[in-house]
């Protein structure tokens, strides 16, 4: 039997120092086992864990409690609870006895990664692992059969299996009680693991409550920034306003001084951080630290001069990266009608309600790090290359995020901050959390960008030339250059590839120019829940808008005209058409608008019900979303992601904008960077139209059609189109 | 040192007079769910309950709460989560991340205290927290179905 023997001491230890008031009280008296914490850390019991791994997915406790490892983050999208329903259903357990236990990176790569990838972003948290956990779950539950079938001495094909409970004739067996033998089998080959069909699915595709949500009702939900260990001291730091630029020196004198100040020092070269023994105490004497920045050539920067250089790229002739088909210059320059359109969307930061946080603790061979992120191999390789310590001896603490949205995955800027500033405190953990100032200040930050539309309309109406010429920052000039290949940053042009697959146009035109100019900025850009699906939504879907107004043509029709080609797009168009009354008559002063997109491997489409009153004042008071997913695992999740996607797409849509003046980013907290509140959230209703042929992402795809729609309901309203973002600068009457 | 009367428990607390509660309650008594969100009273993370108020304690200093004052984080709501704002969270599965929702609940419990059958628009106007989840739209149905108001149990029903 492969018991549980994970436990080497280190890790006991190292949890029994937790002491959060908070954190379930879980007996782990056997000394193995140890790495059920994490999943006491999500929803324990206070009872001993005593379980046999059946195999790498699953771990069942004699009293039928199955326990279902989870290698992605969670950060509120609901992946969790999904891929332990998909691992269930094959495993034909007791939904009701399910507990999840998270995989620690150190235990993945010591596996040699057995649990796969653990980056969770692109909304690739279920669609790339669902595969090889159902495999896990089917696996497990062929060796509970077969076990059960050798010990009764009958052939396993005459075996019946339903809710962890295993029959023949009138003899039963649970899982509990036969997971000892069915872990001392040979697995079977994944490959003859013939899965069920979604078709069948008891436990995967309905719309199960959430397993992780009675921890967070009560506060006793112990986030990263709420951990606590003895002997532990708080770091505030301030990194340098104006990006890019140093820090040259800084007077302490007042700081050092202050009330529970242990040491002032530098950050690298750009920060400065005061370690104290509580966080108020390192924050109140951070203010008093007199830095002087060497803020160079960036400081004459502002958002004036930033849409300069964008405006100038979309004069240029060159470009970094392109779709082309047909001769759009020339089919829009003989057009019976020309329509030319300019569109700008701003820099935003991610505003996750938790902000950057890391605790990091260096001993002699040893680097511990408690960090909320999105991808704990980037967080345990940035442990290990900030500290010198080899991997092997560095270990990343599972926490849940307060909000991840793209924030917290490769980058784990915060992670070398912390481990730079542990450096000087040997032996002893130090928190790190920055003020929500800092976390709106150094952000990476969704890119600005501004898109020139053309196209042209034949004396029909019909759409036979368009060419979209978008000027903005790269991400991956920011984050990964070798994403550009010869100059070329296909990246930008995500929802407007042309292939099947992940971000595609739903639209055919005859002639078709597609281009991305980079102009970069000193600001850093990053992924931001849509990405770049966002503001080329707005772009494509807004400018088709204007073309159906001046082509005389209702909305939906013209889409559709364009649509014959991409079926899966038009159907999820339509659906939304259809739940959102398409055509049918609304209150005096409400308007329609609707939109489509691509993105992460799924369709969605959205319309949106607004008002604007005399006083130009807008109120969106309805929204139907249409998500084509391939397979969804969770419809209770599934709406509340499109719900979510409303909130923060609509907030980006009001207020969302960085201030840029000087260098820095100058809108500093959420008195100057609004974020929607309840009151404005309007009614959303979400529909799932699945064709089970494939399968797609859920977190983001929905988030690039809610400013869209909305936009065009606005411009229903007003008869005029809006072409610049925020809307809070636009006046819309 | 002062005098806290944090859940029930009398505390003597050692901190500077202008250290805001948020921080005392949570670094200095050690009760982590009430969270900081921004410092400065906008989004509500902060959220607890003096003398049945709601109030952000991130912008009330130390020196302003006094010894007799009943102060109730969202550890002390209730026992077991058995408030029925936890309840109706728990059935309308309300919670994303989570990380504003000991802030949003603590809201909802005083807006039932005041109003126990509140609208739409009470609703509106009490429930002003951020949430970046963008929970809203279940936090409005919790809140609802807590109160008991049938319209919000129905479309519980349909949902589940």
């Amino acid at each position: 039997m492969k018991k549980m023997i994970f436990g080497n001491g280190q890790r006991l230890s190292r949890r029994a120092f937790v002491v959060n008031s908070a954190t379930a009280a879980g007996g782990f008296a056997l000394g193995l086992n140890v790495p059920f914490v994490d999943a006491l850390a999500h929803h324990g019991k206070a009872s001993e864990h005593n379980a046999t791994e059946v195999n790498l997915w699953v771990a069942i406790e004699p009293d039928d409690t199955c326990i279902i490892r989870i290698a992605r983050s969670e950060m509120g999208q609901g992946t969790l609870t999904g891929l332990a329903q998909l691992v269930a259903e094959e495993l034909e357990c007791d939904w009701k006895k399910v507990e999840t236990e998270g995989i620690s990176p150190s235990r993945n790569l010591a596996a040699k990664r057995a649990w796969g990838e653990m980056g969770t972003g692109g909304s690739r948290g279920i669609r790339v692992s669902q595969d090889y956990v159902r495999r896990g779950g089917a696996a497990a539950r062929m060796m509970l059969l077969q076990a059960a079938a050798d010990q009764w001495k009958v052939p396993v094909g005459e075996l019946s299996v339903a809710d962890g409970i295993i029959t023949h004739g009138n003899k039963k067996i649970s899982y509990g009680k036969i997971a000892a033998a069915a872990a001392k089998l040979t697995p079977p080959d994944p490959k003859n693991i013939k899965l069920k069909d979604p078709k069948s699915w008891k436990i995967a595709g309905k719309p199960l409550k959430r397993l992780d949500t009675a921890d967070k009702l009560n506060g006793s939900k112990v986030y990263a920034i709420d951990v606590k260990l003895p002997g532990m001291l708080n770091a505030a730091i301030r990194d340098a306003p104006v990006f890019g630029s140093k820090a040259v020196s800084f007077d302490d004198s007042k700081a050092a001084k202050m009330p529970g100040v242990r040491k002032v020092i530098k950050v690298k070269d750009t920060a400065v951080a005061v370690v104290a023994d509580t966080w108020w105490h390192a924050k109140t004497a951070l203010e008093a630290v007199d830095i002087k920045w060497d803020e160079g050539e960036n400081a004459k920067v502002s958002n004036a001069t930033i849409k300069e250089r964008l405006r100038e790229g979309l004069a240029a002739t060159e470009n970094n990266g392109e779709r082309r088909n047909g001769d759009a210059l020339g089919a829009i320059a003989g057009a019976a009608k020309k329509i030319e359109a300019t569109y700008s969307t701003p820099f935003l930061s991610h505003a996750c309600m938790e902000m950057m946080n890391a605790t990091v603790k260096l001993s002699a061979g040893k680097a511990e790090c408690w960090v909320p992120t999105q991808n704990l191999e980037s967080s345990l390789a940035a442990l290990s290359e900030a500290s010198g310590i080899p991997l092997a001896q560095c270990e990343v603490h599972r926490h849940d995020l307060g909000g991840g949205f793209g924030r917290r995955g490769g980058t784990q800027d915060y992670v070398h901050q912390a481990v730079a500033i542990a450096k000087e405190f040997p032996d002893t953990p130090v928190k790190l959390i920055w003020s929500r100032e800092e976390d709106q200040t150094h952000d990476f930050y969704r890119p600005i960008s501004v898109c020139k539309m053309s196209a042209g309309l034949d004396d029909k109406g019909e759409l036979v030339g368009l060419h979209v010429r978008s000027s903005g920052q790269s991400i991956n000039a920011w984050l990964n250059p070798a994403g550009i290949q010869n100059g070329k940053d296909r990246r930008q042009l995500q929802g407007w590839y042309e292939e099947p697959g992940d971000a595609q146009l739903g639209y055919t035109v005859p002639n078709l120019l597609i281009e991305y100019v980079m102009r970069n900025t000193h600001v850093p850009v990053g992924p931001w829940r849509g990405v770049n699906t966002n503001q080329n939504a707005v772009y494509m879907e807004c400018f088709i808008e204007e073309c159906a107004r001046a082509a005389g043509k209702d909305s939906l029709e013209f889409r559709r005209s364009l649509m014959k080609n991409h079926p899966k797009h038009l159907a999820v168009l339509n659906a939304a058409a259809e739940k959102g009354d398409w055509g049918k008559p609304l209150p005096a002063g409400v308007h329609r608008g609707i939109a489509q997109f691509m993105g992460y491997g799924s369709y969605s489409a959205a319309t949106a019900e607004v008002s604007v009153d005399a006083k130009g004042k807008l109120k969106v008071h309805r929204m139907v979303l249409a998500l084509n997913c391939g397979h969804p695992v969770n419809p209770g999740q599934i709406a509340a992601q499109a719900e979510g996607s409303v909130a923060y797409g609509l907030t980006a849509t009001l207020y969302g904008e960085m201030l840029i003046d000087k260098g820095r980013v100058t809108n500093t907290n959420f008195d100057s960077y609004e974020i929607m509140r309840l009151a404005e959230m309007p009614k959303v209703e979400t529909v799932i139209v699945p064709t089970y042929d494939f399968w797609g992402g859920v977190g983001e795809p929905t988030i690039c059609v809610v400013a869209p729609a909305v936009l065009n309901a606005i411009h229903a309203a007003t008869g005029k189109p809006v072409r610049e973002l925020p809307l809070k600068n636009v006046k819309l009457v | 040192m002062a005098k806290l009367n944090i859940n029930g428990k009398v505390r003597d607390v050692q901190a500077e007079p202008d250290t805001p509660l948020l921080w005392v309650i949570r670094e200095i008594v050690g009760l982590t769910g009430t969270k900081y969100g921004c410092g400065v009273a906008q989004c509500g993370a902060c959220s607890v309950h003096i003398n049945g108020e709601l109030q952000r304690s991130c912008s009330i200093p130390l020196s302003s709460v006094k010894a007799a004052d009943k102060i109730v984080t969202i550890e002390g709501l209730s026992a077991n989560s058995s408030h029925p704002v936890q309840k109706a969270w728990a059935a309308v599965d309300v919670p994303q991340c989570g990380y504003c929702q000991s802030g949003q609940i603590m809201a909802a419990a005083a807006l039932l205290k005041k109003k126990p059958k509140p609208t739409d628009a009470d609703i509106d106007e009490a429930m002003t927290n951020i949430c970046r989840c963008g929970t809203y739209q279940r936090i409005r149905e919790a809140v609802h179905q807590a109160a008991g108001n049938t319209r919000a149990a129905d479309r519980a029903t349909r949902r589940s």
